[in-house]
């Protein structure tokens, strides 16, 4: 171990214009190592950001505390009308989700990180899809921001406090079995 | 530099998102690194690379108790990956901070801060980092909510420019009520009734030689949202005083632009109605900024947003010159057990969009239209312009076949005035035709293929420089959820009227995805063209060689 730390320290010594760029590297490592723990619920998750303004599709204002489902769980999903994956994951859930709710009591809010680009078109695709979700917009990122999205599709798990148990970035398909199976582990 | 270093060896320690009496820690993480290779073939020379290893970083961290947030992003762009925005290269440095506090009615954001008047024709700050997009705002905004109903935002700062802030002073205020929740009595109207109205000024010393400009330039917007059942209804309406620039050659015109939205939306059919005219709406706090520097307004390109690769290779940017436009959308699910819907039922969208030059006509015989130092031109409101900029006809077919196979098929017809958009003299307009082929085939429950057939033809009008010409693209992904993916492209510019340039881009990628941790290795060649995420587009240098992205959130 020691001589491992040395060869680093001699390299980053060395190499001055390598130093950032090894430094990050290194840091990357440590995510990557550090994230098999994140795969299990976490016990003292934040709390969902209260404050944050989002919009109805009805274009009313809103505080993200809209977000309720009486201490059942909740998925929160960012996602947006251009993002295929997001798409495939949505409709993938639309199938299931009517039993998910049945069995566990689950709400899954959609919120559309469309801009204004795009956002007046957010009411018709949802309907257009029929999908029966909630849907909210966030039209200039202030919620992807708050709870530090970097891109989309992105799946927030919440517990009964309406506290972050677990997220997953990005859809495959099939990745819907293992959220449902997060969920029958939270209300377990 | 050391003392980032370890700044960010500390980033692990708050991995573990803490909540307690103390409040919560959170944070994001991106790092980019690009390895490059020469290759002469698609104009990629080691000569022109900055440097052959690339790479740029960014980290947030928010702290929240209660109502109140602190948050910090690092940024580190000592030698950004081509086609970065220049301005970034040779940075590092904490350029976003602020803390924000809730008391009763009242909240005070201190610091940087993204905001968004109405649909952002007047004011809109934001970011897109991967793009190098961010005109945060660096001063005071206060929020106030005193009735149910009405609330008040009134903002003040500087606006950041990499890694400086631009010379204009931003003061604005809007105002957004809505009549159902103010007014008792019509709170289980049906119709419900949302009125906006925003107001920004822009200070900025004058320093040009020839002209004399407005040092105060005023901007305001109305915006109504009137919403019935199964139908909303949207309108803004937005005008600029004169504020000449370099961008519109500094004319004295006023500027102004109007849209509309309507949608129908019910179980199973979305549609939509837009329409828009933009006149002489570039609006930055700099005279002389350019490209996507110092914007202090937003004017949406209203078309479809395509994501496929080749029918993205011609994207439309709005015109803040001028343009006129329409769009209509029309989304229809066809019922499970229908004859057509199948047992699992059957997506179809239809799309249309189009955008034309407004109407512009001399003011008298003497002076040009866009002459600098006068008014520029006349404008009837309701007259097209002559020249087509833009046109896009769609359609869309997305079905589950069965359990194990789903697919989605498109047809584009896209027409694209690439001297107007991209600012050319040379490649006249460019008409293609694009099928795109997605299919999904589930193996197992969590192991699937997914191919992509993509053919473009492409037809080019009044040139005199030739455009790239016919396309063929496949793509074949296998991803084993929840875990790894590992996708191979390419891209073949088979109908390249240049002969040595009809070339493979070729792309191995391989994912690896835990929680909200993300990493990509790619290897292959990007070529030279606009790339668009999240509605932002920039120019890309080609380039070839590794490249290496790691997201985290936390």
């Amino acid at each position: 171990m020691i001589k491992c730390k040395f060869r680093i320290n001699e390299l980053i010594l060395n190499l001055p214009s390598m130093r950032i760029k090894l430094g990050f590297l290194i840091i990357s490592f440590f995510f990557m190592s550090t994230s098999n723990c994140l795969a299990q619920l976490e016990k003292n998750g934040a709390k969902l950001p209260q404050n944050v303004e989002i919009k109805t599709l009805q274009g009313k204002k809103a505080q993200s505390s809209i977000i309720e489902n009486n201490e059942n769980p909740i998925i929160i999903s960012f996602w947006a009308t251009w993002c295929k994956p997001c798409i495939r994951e949505l409709t993938a859930i639309a199938d299931l989700y009517e039993d998910w709710q049945e069995e566990t009591g689950v709400k899954l809010v959609a919120i559309s990180i469309d801009d204004t680009r795009n956002s007046a078109k957010v009411a018709p695709f949802v309907y257009g899809k029929d999908w029966d979700y909630d849907v909210y917009l966030d039209e200039n990122g202030a919620f992807k921001r708050a709870l530090n999205v970097n891109s989309v599709p992105h799946t927030f798990l919440l517990n009964d406090k309406k506290e972050i148990v677990w997220q997953h970035n990005s859809y495959a398909p099939g990745d819907e079995y293992k959220l449902y199976k997060m969920i029958l582990e939270l209300i377990k | 530099m050391f003392r980032f270093i370890i700044l960010f060896f500390s980033f692990p320690l708050f991995l573990f998102a803490q909540q307690n009496k103390e409040g919560s820690i959170r944070g994001n993480f991106q790092t980019d690194f690009q390895v490059l290779q020469e290759d002469t073939l698609i104009s990629a020379y080691a000569e022109d690379f900055p440097e052959k290893f690339l790479y740029m970083a960014f980290g947030n961290l928010t702290y929240t108790k209660g109502d109140f947030q602190a948050g910090i992003r690092f940024e580190s762009y000592e030698s950004p990956l081509l086609g970065y925005p220049s301005g970034y290269t040779g940075n590092t440095g904490i350029p976003y901070r602020y803390i924000s506090y809730k008391v009763k009615d009242l909240t005070i954001t201190l610091g940087n801060y993204y905001e968004q008047f109405g649909s952002g024709l007047i004011f809109r700050t934001y970011e897109e980092r991967n793009l190098g997009y961010d005109n945060a705002m660096e001063g005071v905004k206060l929020e106030y909510e005193a009735i149910n109903g009405i609330k008040l935002k009134g903002i003040i700062g500087k606006q950041r420019s990499y890694f400086e802030k631009g010379n204009g002073v931003l003061r604005g205020l809007d105002i957004d009520i809505s009549l159902n929740d103010l007014i008792k009595k019509w709170e289980n109207c049906k119709t419900q009734i949302v009125l906006g109205s925003g107001f920004i000024s822009k200070y900025e010393e004058d320093r040009n030689p020839t002209y004399k400009l407005p040092e105060n330039v005023g901007a305001w917007a109305n915006r109504l949202t009137i919403n019935r059942g199964f139908w909303n209804f949207y309108s803004e309406y937005a005008y600029k005083i004169n504020d000449p620039s370099a961008v519109n050659n500094y004319i004295y015109k006023p500027g102004n632009a109007l849209v509309f939205n309507t949608t129908y939306a019910k179980k199973g059919l979305g549609i939509l109605l837009s329409a828009k005219r933009i006149d002489n709406m570039n609006f930055r706090s700099e005279v002389n900024a350019q490209s996507n520097d110092l914007l202090i307004n937003y004017l949406p390109a209203f078309n479809k947003q395509h994501t496929y690769s080749l029918p993205a290779l011609y994207p439309y940017a709005t015109q803040a010159n001028g343009e006129i436009g329409l769009q209509a959308e029309i989304i229809y699910k066809l019922k499970k057990g229908s004859f057509l819907g199948g047992k699992y039922g059957t997506n179809i969208s239809v799309n249309f969009s189009n955008a034309h030059a407004i109407d512009k006509t001399p003011i008298n015989d003497t002076v040009s239209i866009g002459q600098s130092g006068t008014l520029g031109y006349e404008s009837n409101f309701l007259k097209i312009g002559d020249e087509k900029y833009f046109q896009d006809i769609n359609i869309e077919i997305s079905k589950k076949v069965s359990k194990k196979f789903s697919f989605i098929a498109s047809y584009i017809n896209i027409y694209y005035n690439k001297d107007i958009i991209e600012d050319y003299n040379e490649y006249g307009s460019i008409n293609g035709n694009i099928i795109v082929l997605d299919g999904l085939y589930k193996i197992k429950p969590m192991h699937s293929l997914r191919f992509e057939y993509q053919h473009m033809l492409a037809k080019q009008e009044e040139n005199t420089s030739p455009e790239r010409g016919d396309w063929v693209m496949g793509l074949i992904e296998y991803t084993f959820a929840p875990h790894w993916f590992i996708a191979v492209q390419d891209q073949f510019n088979y109908g390249n009227p240049i002969e040595n340039k009809q070339l493979h881009y070729y792309t191995i990628s391989i994912g690896y995805t835990k929680g909200a941790n993300r990493f990509i290795l790619n290897y292959g060649k990007q070529q030279e063209g606009i790339f668009c995420v999240g509605g932002v587009c920039r120019n890309v240098p080609a380039s070839s060689g590794f490249s290496m992205s790691i997201t985290s959130s936390f």
